[in-house]
């Protein structure tokens, strides 16, 4: 779909690729300040319990230790991510003062001339702790008797969320078949190859400098002033290149708390480095979740009910569970008209590492169950999972039961081409014993419209700065962490100023010099900043149209900006030089530098948050995953044969960036079916590294064919939506599905293993096909 | 800790620096030389974001002792450009859309180099052993393979 555009919808290389590939990007972890010290954080060794006394005497006299600090040298303010919009939320003392919660959880912190010197002082701090019962999970914690984690909230519920539409009793009872399945899902970890890193720099005059691995630099500013007690205006955070985030680097975390405070009281700057061990057991991971889902379908198939009671594992804090707990029910109503709904969830506090946001963000967890469970109902009636998926897929024009507005694409072609791409209908129970193949599907969300800041933050704005050069530099707080946001950002205004890529500079963010943009997750940054990009260009445009028209005596709306020229349309020849029109502009504006603004606010009406109803987001994906796999009958071993996806994202922006960003979702899908598993006992992360926590190498990934659906969302960037985020959910149930089709054992848990599947088999024992 | 000398050649030059024994090969690079384009990410050897050339083979320079390194030839990701001239791979690497975040691009392409100065025509089971030990989160790999295809067989 070309249509005439010079650089949206071509492959195009990034635009940070060759400081990337020539190694000259600068990560937070490679900058130095002058006089710098290292700061390393103190961590429980007990899942709960009481502080009595923290002794630092012998550590302040390690010869290299500049500086100590424990809780009490905090502000008694306690943080949550949605502090700022529900001050309820906030249950964590970023440096614990009174009480510890996990096995983790920070104690003290140490700034030194060198790393190892923090580290050995770390073993000089003497705690003093009485141990309190624990709660290792989510029966335990729900007990009426348990002990509370937090006074404030009763029953360990940290957060709960439900939604109901329709009558789902009545529902139930039109039904010809009704089946209610339970599906447990594990915890797993970002595993960002970067791990969190904060420097940062309290100046003298009260001015607090940042560079963080942030997802969200105007997030953290607001969240650092209110924690520190101090006005968001002497709070400056610049995001530096990022080495994946994932939802991991969201949030403000301890690091970047105990760094500001460590680089008060030294008076130089500290940089603190997670060590991948700290990444597993003390920053956040994906939420673990029990999830009961009952369905009521006619016989053809069309869904009358649905009930899900969903119960997540938070962990000791709220991180950002009041949104997880609110998403798992949200994404239950994607991608399929469902008659009457009934969700509930609730987030249950336990003494486990806290679990927070992970791409997906809710949606791999339910989506699972949801996806299984229309594979068993299909077998049960006898239906192709094709027909299944395509007689309740939403599609354009359609508002679900809770007011989600489809504005482009369908399920049914989605799932309609992954079946004829894999050749289903071929292969589908025609295949050799112990081969399989299974389908899937998802809907996905193309950027939230809640913010965490509160009503009427959740926006983006863009800058352009044009040069008598001919180039332009954008101004964008939108925060590149690997999915290419910047370079899309580039491609949409040199497309509609008519420039080329290389003529065109980005910046960092940096909450002082960039204009604000909420944060880079729900899959919102083409679809909102792309927006802003998008209306910036033209408001710069309009200005040099205007300069370009008196001086050519034509009309403004006769003209064009193409080929690093404004010309009258029609006629290339009638017009100036891109660069000559800055010049001819600034000239009538008296020298005034030539700047484009632009912003993107999404208009979801009215929204309750508390009956779940309303638009949350301006547009939605739909996508299918067909998994083909063989197994090993002797092992339990699952091969993944191929794996053939199809996603809607809208019109394409970038392939380069969309196969990328496609085929990554896909590799960390596999990793959650199959391998990845955080391993606890007893509050106890037993594999906190990458020796035991296993992900996908290149080994591991099947071949991968992509089919990208492109539809012309009315409101997205030149009609773009969301891709990477929604693609992640489909994969694992996708796979599920095909080992029972492989074998008739039906799993509802993850990660597959060969050891589980081979006591199933072994179970089973006679296999029929 | 009682510190030595050592010298190593680094990207074609040598350096004599007087180093604590316990230093690694990663920590040399980085912080004595501030080669910051080689990364660290677990530390332990499992995730190949350190990998560099010495003597001709990748290694994880977070597993080499600095001693072990005494005497040695050692190319980083900033030996591979010749000035603004990237590197056959680098090139591959940008064009494929083999990088995301680019965290683990400096050892995947030294990786991928080491195996092209062994082998220069590589099967694609070759080049999928060589990157084995090197973890990627956001590609999914395939663009990488492709990269090194592509950078095996330059266009005549």
């Amino acid at each position: 779909m070309d249509e005439g555009h010079s650089v949206i919808g071509k492959p195009t290389p990034r635009v940070d690729g060759i400081e990337k590939a020539s190694g000259k990007a600068i990560y937070t972890n490679d900058l130095i300040l002058p006089g710098m010290l290292h700061g390393k954080i103190l961590r429980s060794p007990y899942p709960h319990a009481k502080i009595i006394r923290i002794d630092t005497a012998k550590a302040e006299k390690l010869k290299g230790v500049t500086a100590i600090i424990t809780g009490q040298d905090a502000p008694k303010i306690k943080y949550g991510f949605t502090m700022a919009a529900a001050p309820e939320s906030a249950d964590q003392y970023l440096l614990a003062r009174d009480k510890v919660n996990y096995i983790g959880d920070d104690v003290a912190a140490v700034a030194a001339i060198e790393e190892d010197v923090a580290q050995e002082a770390l073993d000089l701090i003497e705690v003093d702790y009485e141990r309190l019962p624990a709660l290792f999970n989510i029966p335990e914690a729900t007990k009426p008797d348990a002990p509370l984690i937090h006074e404030e909230y009763p029953g360990n519920i940290s957060a709960k969320s439900g939604m109901e539409f329709g009558n789902v009793e009545e529902g139930f009872g039109e039904s010809d078949y009704i089946r209610e399945d339970r599906f447990v899902t594990q915890s797993v970890q970002h595993c960002s190859m970067e791990t969190h890193v904060s420097v940062v720099n309290y100046e003298t005059s009260g001015k607090v400098t940042l560079w963080t691995s942030t997802q969200s630099p105007f997030i953290i500013k607001r969240l650092l002033s209110r924690v520190l007690g101090i006005q968001e205006k002497d709070v400056r955070v610049i995001k530096p290149c990022i080495g994946g985030a994932f939802g991991g680097k969201t949030e403000l975390l301890p690091l970047d708390v105990c760094a500001a405070l460590l680089s008060k009281k030294s008076g130089k700057p500290v940089k603190i480095v997670y060590t991948r061990e700290e990444e597993f057991t003390a920053s956040r991971r994906r939420h673990p979740m029990e999830i009961v889902l009952k369905i009521g379908v006619k016989r053809d198939g069309r869904i009358m009910s649905r009930a899900a009671k969903i119960m997540l594992d938070g962990g000791a804090y709220s991180s950002l569970g009041q949104p997880a707990a609110f998403l798992t029910t949200l994404f239950l109503t994607l991608p399929y008209r469902q008659a009457n709904i009934r969700f509930e969830s609730y987030r249950v506090y336990t003494n486990n590492s806290p679990s927070g946001a992970m791409r997906g963000y809710g949606a791999p967890q339910v989506q699972l169950a949801s996806e299984v469970q229309m594979d068993m109902v299909a077998e049960e009636l006898g239906m192709d999972p094709v027909a299944l998926r395509i007689r309740n897929g939403l599609r354009a024009g359609e508002t679900t039961l809770s007011g989600l507005k489809m504005t482009s694409g369908s399920l049914e072609e989605c799932v309609q081409k992954v079946a004829t791409d894999s050749e289903w209908s071929k292969k589908y129970k025609n295949l050799q014993p112990f081969k399989g193949i299974g389908l899937s599907s998802v809907g996905f969300m193309s950027g939230s419209s809640l913010s965490p800041l509160g009503p009427f933050t959740a926006s983006s704005s863009i800058l352009i700065k044009a040069n008598t050069d001919g180039t332009v530099i954008i101004f964008s707080g939108a925060s590149e962490i690997g999915q290419g946001s910047d370079t899309v950002l580039c491609q949409i205004v040199a497309e509609e100023l008519g420039i080329g890529m290389e003529d065109i500079k980005i910046t960092l963010p940096d909450t002082d010099l960039t204009p604000p943009d909420t944060i880079s997750a729900s899959s919102r940054v083409t679809f909102m900043a792309g927006n802003a990009a998008k209306r910036a260009a033209f408001n710069l445009k309009q200005k040099l149209f205007k300069a370009v028209a008196e001086k050519l005596e034509a009309n403004v709306n006769d003209l064009e900006a193409r080929n690093k020229r404004i010309y009258i349309k029609g006629s290339p020849e009638k017009g100036v030089a891109f660069a000559e029109s800055v010049a001819i502009c600034q000239m009538s504006q008296k020298g005034m530098t030539i700047i484009g603004e632009g912003s993107y606010n999404p208009d979801p009406g009215p929204l309750d948050i508390h009956k779940g109803s309303g638009n949350y987001s301006p547009a939605y994906t739909f996508g299918a995953v067909v998994a083909e796999v063989e197994v090993d009958r002797d092992t339990g071993k699952v091969e993944v044969n191929k794996l053939s996806f199809c996603h809607d994202c809208g019109r394409v922006i970038n392939l380069l960036g969309v196969e990328g960003q496609l085929e990554g979702a896909v590799s960390m899908g596999v990793g959650y079916a199959f391998y990845e598993d955080l391993i606890v006992k007893d509050g106890n992360t037993l594999n906190p590294g990458f020796l035991d926590y296993k992900m996908p190498t290149v080994l591991e990934i099947p071949e991968i064919k992509s089919v990208i659906v492109e539809s012309n969302d009315p409101g997205g960037p030149f009609g773009a939506k969301e891709s990477g985020e929604g693609a992640v959910s489909p994969v694992a149930p996708a796979i599920l599905n095909a080992i029972y089709n492989a074998t008739r054992i039906r799993l509802t848990d993850l990660p597959v293993t060969p050891e589980k599947l081979l006591r199933e088999l072994e179970k089973a024992n006679t296999i029929s096909k | 800790m009682e510190k030595k000398i050592v010298k190593i050649k680094v990207n074609g030059d040598w350096h004599e620096a007087l180093v604590k024994q316990n230093m690694t090969l990663l920590e040399f690079i980085r912080e004595e030389l501030n080669l910051t384009g080689t990364k660290e990410a677990c530390d332990e050897g499992e995730c190949g974001a350190c990998t560099l050339i010495m003597d001709g083979r990748s290694v994880n320079s977070c597993l080499v002792p600095i001693m072990e390194a005494n005497g040695k030839e050692i190319t980083t990701i900033e030996g591979l450009a010749k000035g603004q001239d990237l590197h056959p791979l680098q090139k591959a690497f940008i064009e494929n859309g083999a990088l995301q975040c680019g965290f683990c691009t400096p050892g995947m392409i030294m990786s991928s180099k080491a195996l092209l100065d062994n082998n220069p025509k590589p099967t694609e089971a070759e080049i999928k052993g060589a990157i084995a030990g090197n973890i990627c989160r956001c590609t999914g790999y395939n663009m990488i393979v492709e990269a090194v295809k592509m950078a095996a067989e330059p266009k005549s």
